[in-house]
């Protein structure tokens, strides 16, 4: 089964993923039932999320498509169903399967990009620390334990408050999103940077760099090509792993009225309106979208977890 | 500072050990806080509510909403017709013991007239007061009045000696450096004491025994808790931790009906919901503003479906209305009450031939924490504009935020919502609201809108005695106001107070004020 | 010694000079102070005054250096909404996140530190199983979430327990407890379950790792082949072992703890800070925003530096600065 590759001189990233895919991770992810699981659950709940616009029967986030009349509905094994909301009507009558995957759709797009954003900040500063040193490592180093001395949440608070307080209400409609992407990568770069930095330093004493450094090559590339593969590991399993918090962040912010607003609900928000309804016999429209984010934060999870276990060889 | 808390432990202390025996304790739950334990600070009908079991005014409303005496007993127009002479009631003191005199009237509405006032559009036609004795006071006012003594039930009165040694003879204002003593710290007359506030959190009222007039009660301690969570104040009166709300959520009513230990009152607000438009030259878009025409916020109320957020947003419990003002008002006729045909295919039409451009954005200002189900008909309302073509933004937040963008026009169309308190006359909406903005009058004209034959009306029916007179001139112009369409009315909102089966009588007020100084514990053991 | 101590202590006032900085950068910047002070009536005049008065026209830097030296001596100013010194606010509202705060880490280290062993010891078990189960659906659940089912559970359904508020309180001194009180004791269960959920996970998964390590090591396996018991092995010398980790994971989440405490403090209606900072964002009320950012991150900062310091008393090797460039 297992092929023996010549090792190459230099393992470039390719490489280095080419034998990911060969090695036993491969085999360890098809003998673990959960992450099968897991990673099948995430696939299906991206797929319907993305596909939302051509599979809903109702579009959330346009005004002039909710119908009051139709507002209250029960899930569709109650009596007073109503084709085609399958898991009923909120209090305006948006659809809430639509609802859910619509909100999903953002949650995961936010929870990605935010994690996206603070990899690329954070790997970037990370190399820069650790390259060349001095004045501009103390800077980033120092603004980092700053961001670390401050609880995660309340950072990502203080920032999403501070723009609805200052924007106009128009741009504040359309800025919610990137402003939740910015606020939930702004407390997490620093972790990455802090790794690459780490190995940016051991490398950076090696001769080829000096070497480098002397004769004035761009040492860039082969910095690049260097360090990243020895810090992947650590950093695809903390990617992973704030992946589920980025979307945990934001559902958060979101349930505390900060994060995106009742006209494009997310998961988050959608539970906070849904909360004045606990006792009204509305429960679907806090359950679903509950049960959904819990169903997404729990798969990114497993397979966060199953992908630590598997690349690191002290527990196998 | 320090001994002030020494005192409050010590107080809080005292109570603990003294809640052996059985008390009647009412526990309100309130959907916010009270802003101040200061009723000047903030012109905010709840606040001042609240703050009336523990301030008095001169005069009062009694158990049918009818003015009798309170801390005055008795009163007369001096010849001259502007200057009205209060004789005050002897033997009252205020909670410190310092006895009750006409110089704490004289300080009470030099500081509620005072230019930083928020509240000095409560007392439109004051100018002056002198002492003439110890026991008798003299107002002067700007002209002939004849809404003076309904002014006066809501302006309460403080001590002047407590106010003199603790700094608090101005109304509180941050930003010039007053104190605001009052703002923690409370010293009335009425029939309870501050005993502990905590923002946010809670604040006691124990009773005054010393009270000087004849309690209809039998409360000992009332514990004031907001619970913004309307679904946390259903559950905190289900499990008994709250025995009284004034704002049970309409779409809870029939759970909490249905509850053994838990009684709903329920009734018909006199508050009329309204929305109002804007009538400066541009939106906060920049673009032009088209709800200056008419036609426009024809266009708008035209494509409210009022039955369909009656029955849907509402659940029923509301009420129509055609008018600015509820029935009850002094100044409604039915002829004001006519309601709108729901028509969008008219209003697309009426907005084409003003030629307002299809998507056309506007802000839609409500509040998270204003009338009732506010958020949820504002984006029905929202709704069923987007469907004639336009683009609403639905901005909400709670008042404190959306306040300033109001007062100050930083924003396009807004929802208002119209007691008619104190005054419990259409005279409150016309100057507050409908007269052009000018001194003491449309202190809550955010729009900017001016019509000159409307103040002319409500001018001369502000110094109209003749109460037959007077309100023929009030419909009139209230007719003016429909016609104009300057705003729209909605509905008067429902009132759902919600008791448990430890409170024996709670009247309800259709102005949806609790006043606990008639309520009854029912504590047979 | 004394030099890691004097250098771990100045890179902790520095952290919380660039924590002020921000702080006052917000309380400055965002939301004029005029704007928020002033009501309607006043006149351009008294705008102008007031901004001369408050010192908001001097230079950047003495604005900040007065801003630092207030705080120093807890004054934050008065807050915009309650009008009221916000030292004095947050002082009163400390002892309910304080309290909850501490149940909540007590639950977790009685809950997580025996579920961690027994997944370590009795891997693969079907107990094992469940707990490691458990464990990734608590780190999964949005406590907020687990506030609402614990609320519709306990205190809808079944009526047991208080759904919302602290309860009667008792004052010692400023400080109010809840902890004397029969009502004061159940209010708090619901709130300290739900905010320890996820702690109660990381504790128990730290546990697991260290045990798993730990019984690999070899003076375990020496004690056992000396014929000790095995439980004893287990729950003595390698728990033992274990229990550093956790401690300082302890303190250093406390502050973690506070910050989050919001979201349970929203959810439950709990009197604490967090509810006041809540509050005071929806509000735009910006003293009390920056005074509440500053103190948690003062506790923040002083537990790790105190975890720091503890560190390299009981393991001098760390003393060397570069053993943390990988931490």
């Amino acid at each position: 089964m297992e092929k023996t590759l010549p090792v190459p001189a230099r393992t470039t990233l390719r490489n280095r993923l080419d034998k990911l895919r060969e090695s036993d991770v491969w085999y360890s992810f098809r003998s673990h039932p959960s992450a099968i699981f897991a990673a099948g659950l995430l696939i299906l709940v991206a797929l319907t999320a993305f596909l939302a616009p051509w599979i809903t029967p109702q579009n959330p986030y346009d005004l002039a498509a909710l119908e009051l009349w139709n507002s209250e509905i029960p899930p569709i094994w109650n009596e007073a169903r109503q084709w085609p909301y399958i898991l009923g009507t909120d209090t305006q009558g948006r659809d809430i399967l639509s609802a859910v995957l619509y909100g999903s759709r953002i949650s995961l797009i936010i929870g990605f990009a935010s994690v996206l954003l603070a990899l690329c900040v954070g790997l970037a500063l990370g190399l820069m620390a650790g390259y060349f040193g001095g004045w501009i490592d103390n800077v980033i180093m120092r603004v980092g334990d700053v961001l670390l001395s401050m609880p995660f949440i309340l950072i990502a608070i203080l920032i999403t408050a501070i723009a609805s307080a200052s924007l106009p209400t128009g741009l504040k409609d359309i800025l919610a999103a990137p402003i939740l992407i910015f606020a939930i990568a702004v407390p997490s770069w620093v972790q990455y940077a802090r790794t690459v930095r780490a190995s940016a330093m051991v490398e950076a004493k090696k001769e080829y760099v000096q070497a480098a450094k002397l004769i004035r090559v761009k040492s860039w590339r082969i910095m690049l090509q260097h360090i990243l593969p020895n810090c992947m590991t650590p950093i695809m399993v903390a990617a992973t792993l704030n992946f589920g918090l980025a979307i945990l962040s934001e559902a958060t912010l979101s349930f505390l009225g900060v994060g995106m607003p009742p006209d494009q609900p997310s998961l988050g928000t959608l539970i906070r309106i849904g909360n004045q309804y606990l006792f009204s016999g509305l429960w679907w429209i806090v359950v679903f979208p509950s049960i959904q984010l819990c169903l997404i934060v729990l798969s990114v999870n497993m397979i966060g977890d199953w992908l630590r276990d598997a690349l690191n060889p002290k527990l196998r | 500072m320090k001994l002030r808390h020494l005192l409050l432990a010590t107080a809080a202390v005292a109570a603990f050990t003294g809640t052996a025996q059985a008390e009647n304790v009412l526990k309100w739950g309130a959907n916010r806080d009270i802003g101040s334990l200061d009723p000047y600070s903030f012109g905010d009908s709840f606040t001042i509510n609240v703050l009336n079991h523990v301030y008095e005014g001169l005069v009062r409303y009694n158990k049918d909403l009818k003015i009798e005496p309170a801390l005055a007993e008795s009163w007369e127009i001096l010849e001259d017709q502007i200057t009205w002479r209060f004789k005050l009631r002897e033997g009252v003191t205020f909670h410190n013991g310092n006895p009750f005199t006409a110089e704490d009237v004289v300080a009470s509405l030099t500081r509620v007239s005072h230019e930083t006032s928020p509240l000095k559009g409560n007392l439109p036609a004051y100018v002056s007061s002198k002492v003439v004795d110890e026991l008798t006071v003299d107002i002067t006012l700007n002209g002939t009045y004849p809404l003076l003594l309904n002014d006066l039930t809501n302006i309460h009165i403080f001590d002047n000696e407590w106010m003199t040694e603790n700094d608090a003879l101005m109304p509180t204002d941050v930003g010039a450096g007053t104190e605001g003593y009052a703002t923690y710290n409370a010293n009335g007359t009425g029939p309870f004491i501050v005993e502990s506030r905590q923002p946010d959190a809670k604040t006691v009222f124990v009773v005054n025994p010393d009270w000087w007039d004849e309690p209809q009660h039998n409360l000992d301690k009332i514990e004031l808790t907001p619970v913004n969570s309307a679904a946390t104040r259903v559950a905190a009166l289900l499990s008994g931790e709250i025995s009284f709300t004034n704002d049970a959520p309409v779409q809870d009513l029939p759970r909490l009906v249905a509850a053994p230990n838990v009684e709903v009152l329920e009734g018909v607000d006199l508050r009329t919901v309204m929305i109002g438009f804007p009538f400066r030259d541009t939106l906060t878009t920049g673009e032009a503003n088209p709800f200056v025409e008419k036609s426009v916020r024809e266009a708008l109320y035209k494509a409210i479906d009022l039955d369909l957020i009656h029955q849907k947003v509402m659940r029923g419990k509301s009420r129509n209305a055609g008018a600015t003002i509820a029935p009850p008002i002094p100044g409604y006729t039915e002829a004001l009450d006519t309601l709108p045909e729901f028509d969008p295919e008219a209003s697309k039409a009426l907005l084409a031939e003003a030629g307002v451009a299809e998507g056309l954005e506007f802000e839609f200002n409500c509040l998270s924490d204003g009338l009732v189900n506010e958020e949820q008909f504002c984006q029905a309302i929202a709704s069923m504009w987007s469907r004639i073509g336009l683009s609403p933004k639905l901005d909400v937040a709670p008042r404190a935020v959306q306040s300033p963008k109001r007062t100050n026009g930083k924003t396009d169309v807004y929802t208002l919502g119209w007691a008619t308190l104190p005054l419990l006359d259409s005279y409150s909406p016309l100057l507050q609201i409908f007269h052009s903005k000018d001194g003491n009058a449309g202190v809550f004209n955010w729009g900017g809108w001016s019509y000159p034959e409307l103040d002319a009306l409500i001018d001369a029916a502000g110094s109209e005695l003749d109460l037959e007179a007077r309100l023929a001139l009030q419909t009139e112009a209230l007719g003016i106001v429909k016609d104009e369409m300057i705003m729209i009315p909605l509905h008067q909102q429902p009132m759902a107070w919600a008791v448990t089966e430890d409170v024996a009588d709670m009247p309800l007020f259709p102005d949806a004020k609790p006043r606990l100084w008639f309520a009854q514990m029912g504590s047979d053991s | 010694m004394i030099a890691f101590l004097l250098k771990r202590t100045a890179n902790a006032a520095f952290v919380m000079l660039a924590v002020a900085l921000l702080a006052f950068v917000i309380f400055r910047f965002f939301g004029d102070p005029v704007e928020m002070m002033v009501n309607e009536q006043a006149t351009l005049q008294d705008r102008v005054e007031l901004r001369e008065r408050l010192g908001l026209n001097d230079s950047f830097v003495v604005q900040y250096t007065r801003f630092v030296t207030n705080a120093v001596q807890g004054d934050f100013g008065i807050s915009y909404r309650n009008q009221q010194d916000v030292m004095v606010l947050i002082k009163d509202r400390f002892p309910a996140t304080f309290e909850l705060v501490l149940v909540a880490t007590v639950i977790s280290l009685v809950v997580g530190i025996p579920a961690g062993v027994i997944t370590a010891v009795y891997r693969d078990s079907r107990l094992a199983n469940i707990l490691q189960l458990s464990s990734i659906v608590g780190v999964s659940l949005p406590s907020f979430v687990v506030g609402i089912l614990l609320i519709l559970a306990f205190s809808v359904s079944l009526g047991w327990l208080p759904a919302f508020g602290r309860g009667e309180t008792v004052d010692i001194g400023w400080w109010s407890s809840g902890l004397l009180t029969p009502s004061g004791r159940a209010a708090l269960i619901l709130p300290a379950i739900s905010l320890s959920t996820f702690q109660v996970t990381l504790v128990m998964r730290l546990v697991r790792a260290e045990m798993l390590e730990t019984l690999r090591a070899d003076y375990i396996k020496f004690a056992r082949a000396r014929g000790v018991p095995t439980a004893r092995v287990q729950w003595r010398h390698a728990l033992r072992n274990c229990l550093m980790p956790v401690i300082t994971l302890t303190g250093m989440q406390i502050g973690n703890l506070i910050a989050f405490a919001l979201v349970t403090e929203t959810v439950f209606q709990w009197p604490g800070m967090g509810m006041l900072f809540i509050q005071a964002v929806t509000f735009v009320d910006i003293p009390v925003m920056a005074a509440y950012l500053m103190i948690v991150s003062f506790i923040f900062v002083v537990l790790n530096t105190l975890v720091d310091i503890t560190y390299a008393w009981v393991d001098p090797r760390l003393r060397d600065d570069t053993a943390r460039a990988n931490g």
